[in-house]
C-alpha cells in the first residue's frame, strides 16, 4: 500500500474556511503560505522512530458539536475530568469544533485574564494573538507537520494572564472529538505577563478505534519576566488517531514553565515538549508518563535548552509497556555557550510487563559550556521479583502485587498534575490500561 | 485454638543447585518465642526465605506445615494469608507506594471483598502504631522503605507485624543496624505481639537483643542444621564464649554450609 501524501485541501478551501470564520487576513495569509510551505517541507524525523508511512494527511478536516447547558449533562466518561461537587469555576470545553461550553471567573475577566476559544481570540484579542502565534515559540517552517498545522488549525484555545495578576484556581480545557473521523488540528496558545501566576490543565479525548484520523497538536507556553506556569495535560486519544503533538514552551528572567503530561493515548504518537529557558534563573520541570499497549508505536522526545545563567532544567519521564506496544523516550538536555551555572538533570525510566514490548531510552546532553552541572539516569527493566516477593510475603496477591508496583513505578509523575480531578483521572486511564 | 504451629521437618534446602540446608528440624507453637544463633553463612535467613517462598530457593526434602497444612503447596501470598509473616534482613524499596497504601492492602488481603478495613480505623490504628514505635507521622506517606536508613527499614518491619497481626512471624536480623533507643523501641512492639496467639522465630547475632526479648527455646544453626538447642543460658553462653565450644564439642571444624561433618 503507498500512502498517499498529497494534501487534502487546497487553497481555495482554506480561504473559504478563513472567510466563514471572519479571521484577519494576516491569519488567512499565515495560513495559505503554510499550505505552500507544507508540499515541500519534510516530516520531522524523530529519533530511532520511522514514521514515514503513518497517516498525517487524511481526515475529514471540520465537524460541530452540540452545544451544552451545564457540565452535568455531558456524558460520564467527560464528566470524569472534574470533581462534580465542585465544578470547575475557569473551563472551555471543545467538543468537535465548537465551543460547547465556557465559563471564567467573573472577577478574573475583570483582571484582564483571558481563557478562550482560539477563534473568538482572533476577533477579540487580534492584537495579542497576532504578537505571539508562532512566533517565538513555534515556527511554521519547522517541518510539514507545523506547517499543515498552520495551514488547517481548527480549534484551540488562547490563554493570556496580565501582568502582575496571579491566578489560584486553574484553567482547564477539555478538547472532545465526538466525530470518530474528524482530526483535531488543535493550537494552544498560552503567554503569562510579568510576574504572573497561572495553572492550566488540557484534556484530549476521541473514542475512534477503527476509524483513522489525525490529531496535529500545537502548543505554544510564553512566561515573562518571573512569570510561573504550571501546565497539565492528560492525552487520551483513541486507538484510530495519529497523534503529532508539540508542546514547547519559552521561559525568560526567571521564569518558571513546569509540564505535567500524562500521554495514554491509544494510537501511533509523536510527542516533542521542548523548553527554551532564555532567561537568567529560568526554571523548568518537564514530567511525562506514558503506558503503550496494544501495537501502538510511540516516541516521545523532552528537551530543555538552556541560553539562561544560572537556569535549572528537570527532565522525568516514565513508561510503562504492554503487549506488542514500541516506545522510544529522547531526553535531551541542551546547554548553551554563555549559561554558566546551568544544571540539567533527566531521569528516563522504562518498566516492561512484556516480551513483545519494545522499549527505549535515550539521554542525550549536549554542552557548550564549562561551569555547569548536569546528569542523567536511564533504565529499562521488568518488574523486580524481589519486590513482588516482599510485598506477597505480606499477603498481597500477585496480580495487586504487580498493580501496586506499576502504578508506583508511574507515580512520581501523576503526582505532578496539578487538578485532583485530573490526577485521579489520569490514575484510572492508567488502570484501564494497565490491567 | 490456642495459637498456630509451625512444624519444620527434615528440610533440605538447595539454590542454584547448591545444597544450604541439610536438614533442619524446628517446631513453633504460639506462645512461644524462639532465637536463632549461628555464626555468618550457615543458613539463617536461607530458613526464614523457605518457610516464607523465596522463589530462588529449592525444597528437595522434608516439609513445613502451618496446623498441619502443607505450607510447600502454597505460593507466597498464600502463606502470608495463612498466618506467616517474615520481617527480611533486607526489606526492598518500593518506589510510588506510600507505606500507608501498601499497609491498606496488605490488611485488606487478608479480608474478604466488601468487607476491606473502614479508612478512618485504619488510619486510627496506624497512628497510635506509629506512635507505639515512635516513628514519624511522616513515614506514613513516605514510599514504602525508599531512602529510608536501615533503623527506620527495621522499625517499618515491626510496624508491619504490628499491623497485620501475624500468628507465627519470623525476625531476620531485626535488630541490626539498630541504635540502644531503636533496639528498645522495636523491642517493645515485639514483646507487645507476645501472647496465646503469637510464635515468633527470632533469627538475631547479639544477646542484646535478647536481653529485651527473653526467649523460651535457643536453637544455634551450623552447617545447613540446628546443632544445639537449649533455653535463654545458651545465648548467654554464646554471648561470653563465642561458638568455638560448640564446634568443638560436635567437632566441626568449619561452621558455614560448604562444609559436612
Ligand atoms: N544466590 C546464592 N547463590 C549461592 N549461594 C548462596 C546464595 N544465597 C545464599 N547462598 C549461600 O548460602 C549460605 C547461607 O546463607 P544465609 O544467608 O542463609 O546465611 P545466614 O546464616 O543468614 O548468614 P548471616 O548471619 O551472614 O546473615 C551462604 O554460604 C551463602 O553464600
Ligand atoms: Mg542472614
Amino acid at each position: 500500500m503507498t500512502v498517499d501524501t498529497k494534501l487534502p485541501y487546497d487553497r481555495s478551501y482554506i480561504e473559504q474556511f478563513s472567510a466563514e470564520r471572519n479571521e484577519p487576513e494576516w491569519m488567512k495569509e499565515l495560513r495559505l503560505n503554510a499550505l505552500d510551505q507544507a508540499e515541500s517541507l519534510e516530516l520531522p524525523k524523530p529519533d530511532k522512530t520511522k514514521i514515514g508511512n503513518w497517516n498525517f494527511t487524511r481526515f475529514k478536516h471540520v465537524a460541530t458539536g452540540e452545544k451544552i447547558a451545564s457540565l452535568t449533562d455531558l456524558p460520564a466518561e467527560i464528566q470524569d475530568f472534574f470533581d462534580v461537587e465542585n465544578l470547575p469555576e475557569n473551563i472551555v470545553i471543545q467538543r468537535n469544533h465548537t465551543v460547547a461550553f465556557a465559563q471564567l471567573n467573573e472577577e478574573l475577566s475583570n483582571k484582564g485574564v483571558i481563557f478562550t476559544d482560539i477563534f473568538t481570540a482572533l476577533k477579540e484579542h487580534e492584537d495579542l494573538v497576532k504578537r505571539y502565534y508562532m512566533k517565538d515559540a513555534v515556527a511554521v517552517e519547522e517541518h510539514k507537520l507545523t506547517a499543515l498545522h498552520a495551514a488547517l488549525m481548527n480549534g484551540g484555545v488562547f490563554v493570556y494572564v496580565p501582568k502582575n495578576v496571579q491566578i489560584e484556581e486553574p484553567l482547564q480545557a477539555v478538547f472532545w472529538q465526538e466525530d470518530p473521523e474528524v482530526a483535531l488540528v488543535n493550537h494552544v496558545l498560552v503567554v503569562a505577563e510579568e510576574n504572573s501566576e497561572l495553572t492550566y490543565v488540557e484534556n484530549y479525548i476521541s473514542n475512534n478505534k477503527e476509524e483513522a484520523t489525525v490529531a496535529n497538536i500545537v502548543t505554544e507556553v510564553i512566561a515573562q519576566d518571573n512569570a510561573k506556569v504550571s501546565f497539565g495535560a492528560v492525552d487520551n486519544f483513541a486507538a484510530g488517531t495519529t497523534t503529532y503533538v508539540n508542546r514547547r514552551g519559552v521561559g525568560y528572567r526567571h521564569a518558571t514553565i513546569d509540564w505535567a503530561l500524562g500521554q495514554m493515548n491509544d494510537g501511533n504518537t509523536v510527542s516533542e515538549n521542548v523548553t527554551h529557558l532564555i532567561g537568567d534563573g529560568s526554571v523548568s520541570n518537564a514530567n511525562a508518563v506514558t503506558v503503550g499497549r496494544g501495537k501502538q508505536i510511540q516516541n516521545f522526545t523532552a528537551k530543555i535548552a538552556q541560553w539562561g545563567k544560572n537556569s535549572d532544567a528537570q527532565i522525568l519521564q516514565r513508561g510503562v509497556m504492554k503487549e506488542s506496544a514500541t516506545s522510544i523516550f529522547n531526553a535531551i538536555g541542551k546547554i548553551e555557550h554563555g549559561a554558566s551555572g546551568a544544571n540539567n538533570e533527566q531521569t528516563s525510566r522504562v518498566l516492561m510487563l512484556s516480551e513483545k514490548a519494545r522499549g527505549d531510552a535515550n539521554p542525550i546532553l549536549l554542552i557548550d559550556e564549562d561551569d555547569v552541572t548536569a546528569g542523567h539516569a536511564a533504565s529499562v527493566g521488568r518488574v523486580d521479583p524481589m519486590q513482588l516477593y516482599y510485598l506477597m510475603s505480606r499477603g498481597i496477591t500477585q496480580e495487586e502485587a504487580e498493580r501496586l508496583v506499576i502504578h508506583g513505578f508511574l507515580d512520581p509523575v501523576v503526582a505532578q498534575l496539578p487538578i485532583a480531578a485530573v490526577k485521579k483521572q489520569l490514575k484510572q486511564v492508567i488502570e484501564r490500561k494497565v490491567n | 485454638m490456642a495459637g498456630s504451629t509451625l512444624e519444620i521437618k527434615n528440610l533440605h534446602v538447595s539454590i542454584e543447585g547448591k545444597e544450604i540446608l541439610k536438614g533442619v528440624n524446628l517446631t513453633v507453637k504460639g506462645g512461644e518465642f524462639h532465637a536463632i544463633m549461628g555464626p555468618n553463612g550457615t543458613g539463617k535467613s536461607t530458613l526464614a526465605s523457605a518457610i516464607m517462598g523465596h522463589p530462588k530457593y529449592e525444597i528437595t526434602e522434608g516439609s513445613i506445615l502451618l496446623n498441619g497444612e502443607d505450607v510447600l503447596e502454597m505460593e507466597v501470598d498464600e502463606r502470608a494469608r495463612a498466618g506467616l509473616f517474615l520481617a527480611m534482613q533486607y526489606p526492598s524499596e518500593i518506589s510510588g507506594v506510600t507505606t500507608s497504601d501498601f499497609l491498606r492492602s496488605a490488611i485488606n488481603a487478608r479480608r474478604e471483598e466488601g468487607n476491606e478495613i473502614p479508612l478512618m480505623q485504619f488510619i486510627k490504628d496506624l497512628d497510635k502504631d506509629l506512635d507505639f514505635l515512635e516513628i514519624d507521622q511522616s513515614m506514613a506517606t513516605r514510599y514504602l522503605n525508599e531512602g529510608f536508613s536501615g533503623g527506620e527499614k527495621k522499625r517499618n518491619e515491626i510496624l508491619q507485624l504490628m499491623q497485620i497481626k501475624p500468628d507465627i512471624a519470623i525476625l531476620d536480623e531485626i535488630d541490626s543496624g539498630l541504635d540502644i533507643d531503636a533496639l528498645k523501641v522495636v523491642s517493645k512492639g515485639i514483646n507487645k505481639m507476645r501472647g496465646e496467639d503469637f510464635g515468633c522465630l527470632i533469627i538475631t547475632h547479639y544477646q542484646r537483643l535478647l536481653n529485651y526479648i527473653t526467649p523460651d527455646f535457643v536453637h544455634v544453626m551450623m552447617q545447613g542444621r540446628v546443632v544445639k538447642s537449649g533455653g535463654p543460658e545458651l545465648a548467654h553462653r554464646l554471648e561470653a564464649e563465642g561458638y568455638d565450644w560448640i564446634k568443638e564439642e560436635l567437632g566441626i571444624e568449619d561452621e558455614t554450609v560448604g562444609q559436612n561433618a
